[in-house]
């Protein structure tokens, strides 16, 4: 329910919408897009910033949270186990219970390789379980995988590697294949041709969705197929160190159970992180729309035993985060409600934006809407502007939002906003790690042997921003091939003695650096209070 | 100040502020919680909870991350529960209402007491898309299902012990890869990339300098 000065900045945006819907707003040269992140995306905040002074990636910039959980101590000394007498013996051990966590078991598992998830909540418990838009992959005829290839190269602002986007879009419709033929299901039309749109920088409909809970069919579907497999998964444990043989390679893992605390080790041929993102970090203050379990472990691990990490210092900020109401400050809004023609509106009932530029100029532009162009609406827990979801209805047809967007619908509707009938309010929320570990293309890190990424803690296949639908598919297509390649890399190794010798070397090298600390890593779980004064 | 409610936390009595959610209000009464929190968004299913507000005799359910604390509202939460999950191949499976005699044959002892649907987090139709699975009709179970967090609270209150989302699981993923129709365009692109029809347009993108890479992406031909 809005209060009743809500209700009257609505009236201005009703009384345009006619116009609004007809109005298409120019999208932005390269030249203003530029100079509109350099003024208002938070990547560009130096003082958010510290720079690393020990590790693989020492002297490079990072968010102040994340350099604070880099350099921190492990939560275990390097004699705190024992490893001569491992928990869990395996060839592939999988660090993560998301989409890619999963992708790469079910591969793992399909080449024969004696495969183990661990993670730290449930299997199924990850971004990719919230993801709504869809998912990208060239396959109609008038797209190619170049084409894919061009409109992520440059909505990623020309960083990714080129090796792991060429990867990413080459793979993409066998991925689409690959989930269709475990029963995913994707929308079609009657004659079997998906139904594709629009995200924000595509320069065509290649947007493959389940409804809006294109995440979760995508992300229930593997975790049946993990199940019907008998791949054992270790929940509510997770990983708090890499365990290295005495070739420095990595080697295990050592695992805490999360409501025990009880020490755990797992020996592995190879190991796959598949630990996902980091929103929980809150940089700079801001809200998020991961889940619960985003606090970047992967790449605590990985750094402390010597992964490199590529732009690290870039993180996506989706353009609309629900700012109203309260419950909800933060949730994810997708890209779709642009998609299928909802364009945003400040307060004074203006189109301020082409509704579907890339995230990150979209999300600078709402930011400089809310504060020098001063046009933002006040809703009581800060600065937002409207998203005018009732255009979607103009422009699809009555029924369109229950048909295309039901978890929207849901969302607002439990506190009484019919997103059919009124508009909603957005602001930018954390989203997204565009950076994390970084791999060659066959998913192995580049600074660690037998340790492979996926997923979200991968950094590099998409550059220094996202575009929506890739980060779906990255996970598949990543987690894909890093199964595979975890698992034939296994068949050659032999493991040597384990050892935990490189917590000791860190702690020397964080002396040395005169870095002063009480920080323990990696952090697990963020703790919230609400505003709870007496809880510490 | 803002106005508080009384709650109880598996019993215990806690003031909390009203606006809260009732995992919000778990934190804020000093919980960290480990089970019954996942995406805190609605999707995932893990914080099924079931409250009733004192002095109604009604027993609610809902998922913790979605709804508001009320007045003298007694909380207990549903991390987990212990539903039936029977394996099967995909590949090899005959699509017909056998699957479901051998796989989940309990749905056919349902007994038409509608606590399922009642209790749904979602407000699925949950008896119906079971009616759906005993004749064998997929799709419509599939699309009767489709929002299903798979949270457990239906299973929690059947008398004929049926794992619903487990029941609709097998459904959807039958229907998305048997009955739904097949993509030709997907298969065909699928094969022309096997075909390298498009590896040297692709090799091509992989030299280009940066320079002309944004050339070609600012004058690119946007679909309308």
């Amino acid at each position: 329910m809005y209060s009743e000065t809500l209700k009257q900045s609505i009236k201005a945006v009703e009384a345009a919408r006619e116009k609004n819907i007809a109005y298409e707003p120019a999208r932005m040269t390269a030249k203003e897009k530029e100079d509109l992140l350099a003024a208002y995306h938070p990547d560009y905040k130096q003082d958010q910033f510290e720079t690393l002074k020990i590790g693989p990636n020492k002297g490079e910039k990072v968010p102040c949270e994340l350099a604070e959980m880099l350099e921190a101590h492990s939560r275990i000394t390097s004699d705190a186990v024992d490893l001569s007498t491992p928990d869990y013996d395996v060839d592939v051990l999988i660090i993560g219970g998301g989409g890619a966590g999963a992708s790469a078991a079910i591969e793992a598992d399909e080449a024969g390789a004696k495969t183990m998830i661990v993670t730290k909540l449930r299997i199924g418990d990850a971004n990719t379980m919230m993801a709504e838009g869809g998912i990208q992959a060239a396959d109609k005829p008038n797209d190619s995988p170049a084409i894919h290839f061009l409109d992520a190269f440059g909505g990623g602002h020309f960083a990714a590697k080129r090796e792991l986007l060429h990867k990413l879009v080459n793979d993409a419709p066998e991925a689409i294949l690959w989930l269709n033929e475990l029963g995913v299901e994707f929308d079609k039309a009657p004659d079997g041709t998906m139904i594709t749109t629009h995200g924000g920088g595509t320069s065509r409909k290649r947007m493959h969705a389940a409804k809006d809970y294109s995440g979760a069919e995508i992300m229930r579907t593997l975790r049946d197929e993990v199940l019907n497999r008998k791949i054992p998964v270790v929940d509510f444990t997770a990983a708090i160190e890499l365990i290295l043989d005495d070739k420095g390679n990595a080697a295990g893992a050592v695992l805490m159970n999360m409501e025990t605390k009880e020490l755990l080790v797992a020996r592995a041929k190879t190991v796959i992180i598949a630990t996902g993102g980091a929103g929980r970090m809150h940089y700079q203050g801001f809200p998020t729309s991961n889940h619960y379990g985003a606090t970047a472990d992967g790449l605590v691990l990985g750094y402390r035993a010597g992964a490199k990490l590529l732009y690290a210092d870039t993180l996506q900020y989706h353009p609309t985060g629900a700012a109203y109401p309260e419950q909800i400050f933060g949730a994810l809004v997708t890209e779709k409600v642009r998609s299928l023609g909802a364009k945003l509106i400040n307060a004074d009932g203006e189109v301020f934006m082409h509704p579907l530029e890339t995230r990150d100029v979209s999300a600078a532009s709402i930011i400089r809407e809310c504060t020098t162009r001063g046009k933002g609406v006040e809703t009581g827990m800060g600065l937002g502007v409207w998203l005018d979801t009732p255009m979607i209805e103009k422009i699809g047809g009555e029924g369109t939002i229950e048909r295309r967007i039901p978890a929207m619908m849901r969302m607002f509707g439990k506190y009484g906003i019919d997103i059919r009938k009124e508009p909603i309010i957005v602001y930018p929320t954390l989203h997204y790690q565009n950076g994390g570990l970084d791999i060659d293309d066959t998913c192995m890190s580049t600074g660690e042997e037998n340790l492979f990424v996926a997923g979200e803690a991968v950094g590099g296949i998409h550059g220094r921003n996202r575009l929506m639908g890739n980060s779906l598919l990255d996970i598949i297509v990543f987690g894909r091939s890093a199964g595979k390649n975890a698992a034939a890399k296994s068949r050659e190794v032999s493991l040597g003695a384990l050892t935990l010798s490189h917590i000791d070397a860190f702690d020397k090298e964080r002396t040395a650096a005169g870095i002063e600390t009480d920080a323990v890593s990696p952090k697990l779980l963020p703790r919230y209070t609400h505003g709870n004064a007496k809880l510490k | 100040m803002e106005s508080m409610v009384t709650i109880y936390l598996f019993g215990k009595k806690y003031e909390v502020p009203e606006n809260l959610t009732i995992m919000c209000a778990m934190e804020y009464a000093g919980y960290q919680l480990v089970r019954g929190c996942g995406c805190r968004n609605g999707f995932c299913g893990a914080c099924a909870t079931i409250y009733r507000i004192k002095g109604d005799t009604e027993l609610k359910t809902c998922l913790a991350c979605q709804t508001k604390v009320e007045n003298d509202m007694y909380i207990a939460t549903l991390p987990f529960f212990p539903l039936v999950k029977k394996e099967f191949d995909i590949e090899n499976v005959t699509v017909s209402e056998q699957i479901m005699m051998q796989l989940y044959p309990e749905i056919y002892a349902c007994v038409g007491c509608n606590a399922c649907t009642k209790s749904c987090t979602q407000d699925l139709n949950v008896m119906q898309y079971i009616a759906y699975a005993q004749r064998g009709e997929f799709e419509k179970c599939a699309e009767e299902s489709f929002d299903c967090v798979m949270c457990g609270v239906c299973s929690s209150r059947c008398p004929a012990g049926i794992s619903h989302p487990q029941v609709a699981m097998l459904a959807r993923r039958l229907n998305g890869k048997y009955l739904a129709p097949k993509t030709a365009h997907l298969t065909d692109r699928v094969q022309e990339i096997k075909d390298g029809t498009f590896t040297e347009l692709l090799e091509v993108l992989m030299q280009k300098p940066i320079e002309e890479m944004k050339e070609l992406y600012n004058h690119r031909e946007i679909e309308k």
